[in-house]
């Protein structure tokens, strides 16, 4: 078999020989092996972190990974952002009539090393088809759920006067690439995603430190909206620098040449971290050790002034509000 | 040598000192109009209004082309994307644009076939591609634009296509600026002038303007060093008394211009009266077909009827774009018009003062 058929979605038999076949192999376990409607483990103690996301990524493939990575990076990241350790996934699959399997076993592939990566497992899944036109290709949606440790309280309200923001690494690397990847913006460039998995991080950050304030990762509307969402939720002031804000080159130039600003482009394999001032050392140095943070650096603190409201220093010397995104950026004309 | 722009135009110790220097030559309060909505942008990104004495203010002048697009050419886009023999081909910054009734995400959403392009090539390689749909460009910009899209008329010529169309509403800066001055209310001491249109047309297309008015008049680059020495030109001028015409952005713009692209225009194009929104109908401010090229004209082919609608109530855009009040005074900025919800289209476009307004200021 080399396309999807609708007879693949339809839970007979040729639907039974896909799971048994192609994606049980990837993923064989015995919570999965027990082919059930869900799965069912001990639970452990503790508070349960749980999150989904789903993903329709165009184009499904880019440099430095695919919809297979994102999948399962996001969904484990969205689970470590609550301060807990990602354990079990889910996924539902729905696929176009006509989609090329090799295509799909290439994005199981990724799923399945993004998982070995993230040390999570596979525990149960669906599989649906539609008809030719009425989905892109292949959209999939993972669900996540970790356990949390004693003694952790993170959330988005939690940022206080004094404490230091940390960016773990180079800003708007996954928005640029795909956007280079579209239809009529092909750029020849080294952009590549910055997809990962990033539990280990937060573990390493939590060894440093409880007293972890918030962290985010911040994913559609980049480093800025997500720092405007905190400073909101925890009716604080943000300040930045922008001199410090970590861009690649390659992204930077990019950016200029379209009129598009890093801080408001999507970010896949990066985190913010508000600490209280005198662990922000310790915690730096820890996600810096990290393979995925060894571009981590300060970028600003938070303030009691204007509560709500995100200002940096501009290179130059000057200030300025980082606002919210608004909708979707646009190329400039001219 | 060479030299980083992005860099050297963006040392902290050198804006510092410009910073410094027009603190010091700046003695009374002057006006000066930013033309160009890229400067706009620009000056709200570094926060250069922050480094700058309160003896300065800047305007925001008619230099944003989605911002000065007629009422009546965005409803007629809308017109054209509800065809359902058509395409339609724009750049970005147009889908939020609000019309009378309508915009062309709202069309997009409801179905029509609208696709944004990165250049006008890209539109005509659609219609190759497509030639079951009549693909109409959207022509809108000031002379930065105009001689790429005339270059994609020219090669649609040569592909011999039959459904490549342009809607041209594109406008040339040296005539608003005229235009401008004629307004009673206007007051402005200086021009912080166009830095990409000047690479176009050079800086002896301003001598005209620049003779009739005797206004200190600086052409200036994007980069914070660029405006900042810009500024320092315009306030030290005023102070000596010694108004000319500078180029302050030598490094790509001459004074005769690019003189291949403003040949290509005029092979293609010639000026027409325009009406801009917000300043009514300039004369020979506008570009349309010449008679050769009629048959790729939109206007002319789907037979457009264009009606003036009102501005909707409220809406300051007009006084904005001629430099007489700031956003703020605008009694819609920001409690009915936002970037979301926008009523004109200075809040909608990127280089929009209003969405510069809205994004960077307090």
């Amino acid at each position: 078999m080399d396309t999807i058929l609708l007879d693949h979605g339809a839970g007979g038999k040729v639907a039974h020989e896909l799971t048994t076949r192609l994606l049980l192999p990837k993923f064989d376990n015995p919570l999965l092996a027990q082919l059930h409607d869900g799965a069912i483990f001990e639970q452990e103690g503790g508070r349960l972190a749980f999150s989904t996301d789903t993903f329709t990524v165009d184009p499904i493939f880019f440099p430095g990974g695919d919809i297979g990575d994102l999948a399962v990076n996001g969904t484990v990241n969205d689970v470590a952002m609550c301060g807990a350790v990602p354990r079990y996934l889910s996924m539902g699959l729905i696929l176009e009539e006509g989609f090329p399997i090799k295509d799909l076993e290439r994005i199981l592939n990724s799923m399945r090393a993004a998982m070995d990566r993230a040390r999570v497992l596979l525990v149960t899944g669906d599989t649906k088809v539609v008809p030719k036109g009425a989905a892109d290709k292949i959209f999939i949606n993972t669900s996540g759920i970790g356990f949390i440790p004693e003694g952790v309280d993170i959330g988005s309200g939690e940022a206080q006067p004094g404490d230091k923001v940390i960016l773990s690494g180079t800003m708007a690397d996954h928005g640029v690439t795909v956007l280079t990847q579209r239809e009529g913006l092909r750029f020849v460039s080294n952009a590549r995603s910055d997809t990962a998995p990033l539990n280990h991080m937060v573990s390493g950050i939590l060894a440093v430190t409880r007293a972890v304030h918030v962290l985010r990762d911040p994913t559609r509307g980049g480093v800025g909206t997500t720092l405007n969402e905190i400073a909101g939720q925890s009716s604080v002031g943000i300040r930045l620098d922008e001199a410090s804000l970590p861009v690649k080159k390659e992204v930077a130039g990019i950016c200029e040449l379209l009129g598009f600003d890093p801080l408001y482009l999507a970010n896949e394999g990066k985190l913010l971290c508000l600490v209280p001032g005198e662990r922000a050392d310790a915690v730096l140095q820890s996600i810096q050790k990290d393979q995925f943070g060894k571009d981590a650096c300060i970028i600003g603190d938070v303030v009691a002034d204007h509560p709500g409201r995100v200002v940096m220093q501009t290179t130059i010397g000057g200030e300025r509000i980082v606002d919210m995104l608004a909708g979707e950026q646009l190329p400039r004309i001219c | 040598m060479t030299i980083n722009f992005s860099e050297a135009y963006r040392n902290p110790e050198i804006a510092q000192h410009l910073a410094h220097r027009i603190k010091a030559a700046s003695t009374r309060p002057i006006r000066l109009m930013e033309v160009c909505g890229t400067h706009t942008m620009a000056i709200f990104r570094h926060g250069i209004r922050s480094l700058l004495p309160e003896t300065i203010s800047l305007l925001s002048g008619p230099g944003c082309p989605v911002c000065v697009t007629a009422q009546a050419d965005i409803d007629a886009f809308v017109e054209l994307a509800r065809r359902d023999d058509v395409a339609i081909a724009t750049f970005g910054d147009l889908m939020r644009v609000p019309g009378s009734g309508s915009s062309l995400q709202k069309e997009s959403a409801a179905g029509a076939d609208v696709r944004v392009v990165y250049s006008p090539m890209d539109a005509v390689t659609l219609a190759r591609e497509t030639p079951q749909k009549k693909v109409v460009f959207l022509g809108v910009g000031f002379e930065t634009t105009a001689p790429t899209i005339g270059a994609a008329v020219m090669m649609a010529q040569q592909f011999e296509l039959d459904n490549f169309f342009v809607y041209s509403a594109h406008k040339t800066v040296p005539q608003a600026l005229a235009a401008l001055m004629a307004n009673p209310d206007v007051r402005i001491d200086g021009f912080i002038l166009p830095g990409h249109v000047s690479v176009i047309i050079g800086t002896e297309a301003y001598r005209p303007f620049f003779d009739a008015h005797k206004l200190p008049s600086v052409v200036t680059g994007f980069e914070p060093v660029d405006i900042l020495q810009g500024i320092l030109r315009l306030v030290e001028m005023l102070a000596q008394g010694t108004p000319a015409l500078e180029n302050g952005y030598g490094r790509a713009v001459s004074s005769e211009g690019n003189v291949q692209a403003q040949q290509v225009m005029a092979q293609v194009f010639e000026p027409c009266d325009a009406p801009w929104r917000g300043l009514g109908v300039i004369p020979g401010s506008g570009l349309a077909f010449r008679g050769e090229f009629a048959a790729v004209d939109a206007v002319v082919h789907f037979d457009l009827q264009l009606t003036e609608t009102p501005e909707p109530k409220g809406c300051a855009c007009g006084d904005i774009l001629s430099g007489t009040c700031v956003p703020p005074q605008c009694a819609l900025f920001r409690k009915v018009c936002t970037p979301m919800n926008p009523v004109g289209p200075c809040m909608v476009s990127s280089e929009g003062t209003c969405a510069a307004y809205y994004r960077y200021s307090t």
